[in-house]
């Protein structure tokens, strides 16, 4: 009659066939308050992780810190302190200077450096131009085209995403100094190979916004009397603004940072691009020139990066979610 | 009327029936022309039988003229020959690079995504920006530290050992520089899948009883297996590629590596028809990765159709 429920057979009653409480035998008594061993605890704070983490943070950023510091460095060395000087950067012609000729800017500026990063910032932008069009015209076509052509299309614009820049910057070169010899080795060979890469990574942003906007708006657009190109003009290019300046963002930023498919088709020292001057002037005749040049482009992608995700924060206004997820969610 | 209007409608649906199709044509056609056709040429290349008057080999564009002698003795050279130290190097270092890259970037993925509170946003920030720094910039850094009067040798100094000489030719060097280039594209997507776990699932999971190691090989391991892979994936591929890390930190024939010889042979060296056979030896052996990253992204985008 004082028996709650069914008892499991082989359980420990709580109470006896008299009615009484029977306190259960000292073996299943809860752990007495005290000492609790961190691994039973799952509300303790995660000290060895958090130290893991910090300690990753600053070996991954400390040795750049640490080479936009030599860009300042009053002797030719790279890897010994001599003082502070910004002569690397400007003016290097100075009396006794040690950047004689080969700082960035200014008087005794070294050409080779300024016209890497003249290359480097044109390249960007002509790639950015050409292949954001390109490439958010094969999303909005991809997505809503469907066949079996489109299944081949879908298939082929994957590719280039997983291929080591390694077979692709050796495929273009092969190809160019064979079959498309009109093109030539430089500056157009480089437009090419950038903007080849840079439309894949595209159409995989552009087309996850599309996924995420639906057909709704463009139905409703259609149904409130709009032609089909106006409802593609009006009211899903709009939305699809953010995905576009995200993604251009993201390839002026890839092509600055390209090295492997540059060093394959640059052709002449003319046409050399930033990353491709540090690595064989590390080889050839480093000096804290290079570190300057170095801090200037990690300065350039920096400031693109702090305008994307402003510009990002600003659009999300009342959207919710955080810009810097955007840009974490923005990579394949 | 209603006839006319009709017809007008249908006239209007053929004009725009061509719309999402010949969006796609341009990106199609770039890809086709400057993707496709590369690629194939690697193969006109690597079998082809004739060489020009400079000894480059000419072209087969025609898969019936193919002549596969070159890339015979590549496979000989890379089984039991000059090329075999350089694949063997690739394997091994990149083993060791991936290891180390899951033992110390699961960890930070794990912590920024699941356990970090207030300083979350200023973590991921941090984490994300050596993604964004020139990888070139980066191993440049690490260039000037070991240096032999750098930052590192100093250290060692302080502690009374001699002098190391880190950059000449250490595989210790290659594949810890390797790790610092490519461990941040590791952590970045991992993140992203350990973001989005249900956190229910690992209270049910507490809840039940099972301890904090428990907990995480049963349920957190598990639900991030496709992220782990696809974070290694994503690492793995540039890699098996990879050959300016290695001339940076060491430029010594004992730690070459299969990009080394492919990157001298196709643009330096008068071998292209080596360097293309190699090129494709590395594609297939790369293709087993490729295939399943591409039908992961493929499933992934179907079913958020």
């Amino acid at each position: 009659m004082t028996t709650i429920g069914v008892d499991a057979p082989g359980a420990e009653k709580a109470w006896d066939d008299g009615g009484r409480y029977v306190p259960p035998p000292e073996s299943v008594k809860p752990p007495k308050k005290g000492f609790v061993p961190p691994w039973r605890n799952p509300w303790r704070r995660p000290y060895v992780l958090a130290t893991v983490t910090w300690v990753y943070i600053l070996w991954s950023l400390v040795p750049v810190l640490i080479a936009v510091q030599f860009s300042f460095n009053d002797s030719r060395s790279r890897s010994s302190w001599n003082g502070f000087t910004t002569a690397w950067y400007c003016c290097g012609t100075e009396e006794g200077s040690i950047a004689e000729g080969t700082s960035v800017f200014g008087s005794g500026a070294n050409d080779a450096l300024l016209n890497a990063l003249q290359n480097s910032l044109t390249l960007g932008v002509v790639t950015t131009l050409i292949a954001v069009p390109i490439g958010t015209a094969l999303a909005l076509g991809l997505t809503r085209w469907r066949s079996r052509t489109s299944n081949v299309a879908n298939a082929v614009s994957l590719f280039p995403l997983v291929t080591p820049e390694l077979v692709l910057g050796s495929a273009l070169y092969l190809v160019i100094s064979t079959l498309y010899t009109q093109i030539g080795l430089g500056r157009n060979a480089l437009i090419l190979g950038h903007v080849t890469f840079s439309i894949s990574f595209i159409l995989v942003i552009v087309r996850g916004r599309l996924v995420s906007i639906g057909n709704e708006f463009e139905t409703a657009a259609q149904d409130l009397g709009a032609t089909r190109m106006q409802a593609i003009r009006t009211v899903l290019l709009p939305m699809l603004i953010p995905a576009i300046f995200a993604a251009s963002m993201i390839t002026f930023a890839a092509s600055l940072d390209d090295f492997v498919v540059s060093n394959f088709l640059y052709g002449d020292a003319s046409q050399i691009t930033v990353p491709v001057l540090l690595y064989s002037a590390v080889k050839a005749a480093p000096s804290p020139a290079l570190n300057a040049l170095a801090t200037l482009l990690l300065m350039g992608t920096m400031a693109a990066l702090l305008l994307a995700y402003l510009v990002l924060r600003l659009r999300r206004k009342g959207e919710g979610g955080s810009a810097l997820d955007d840009l974490a969610g923005v990579e394949m | 009327m209603a006839v006319a209007e009709a017809v007008a409608e249908g006239r209007k649906d053929a004009a725009t029936r061509f719309l999402w199709p010949s969006l796609a044509v341009p990106g199609t056609a770039w890809l086709i022309a400057l993707f496709v056709v590369p690629f194939y040429g690697i193969m006109a290349v690597a079998f082809s039988s004739q060489l020009d008057i400079l000894g480059q080999p000419i072209p087969a564009w025609n898969p019936l003229k193919w002549d596969f002698t070159v890339m015979g003795q590549v496979i000989d050279q890379s089984i039991s020959g000059s090329y075999r130290s350089g694949w063997e190097h690739t394997f091994i270092y990149t083993a060791l690079a991936m290891t180390l890259c899951v033992l110390i970037g699961y960890p930070v993925a794990y912590y920024v995504a699941r356990l970090a509170r207030g300083n979350r946003g200023l973590l991921l920030a941090l984490i994300l920006a050596p993604w964004w720094i020139n990888y070139l910039t980066r191993m440049l850094a690490w260039v000037g530290i070991l240096g032999d009067e750098g930052y590192a040798n100093d250290i060692v100094r302080f502690f009374g050992f001699a002098k190391v000489d880190w950059l000449g030719g250490q595989w210790y060097v290659v594949v810890i520089a390797l790790v610092y280039g490519y461990l941040p594209f590791f952590i970045v997507p991992l993140y992203a899948y350990l973001d989005r776990i249900d956190q229910s699932l690992i209270e049910a999971s507490r809840d039940l009883g099972a301890n904090t190691f428990r907990t995480f090989f049963r349920v957190t391991l598990p639900l991030s297996r496709i992220g782990l892979i696809t974070a290694m994936v994503i690492t793995a591929l540039p890699m098996f590629g990879d050959y300016y890390t290695n001339t940076l930190v060491s430029n010594s024939p004992t730690t070459v590596m299969v990009g080394n010889s492919i990157e001298e042979s196709i643009q330096s060296g008068f071998s292209r028809g080596q360097g293309a056979s190699l090129v494709l030896l590395l594609s297939a052996v790369l293709l087993i990765f490729m295939a399943y990253y591409l039908i992961l992204t493929v499933r992934a985008s179907r079913e958020a159709r």
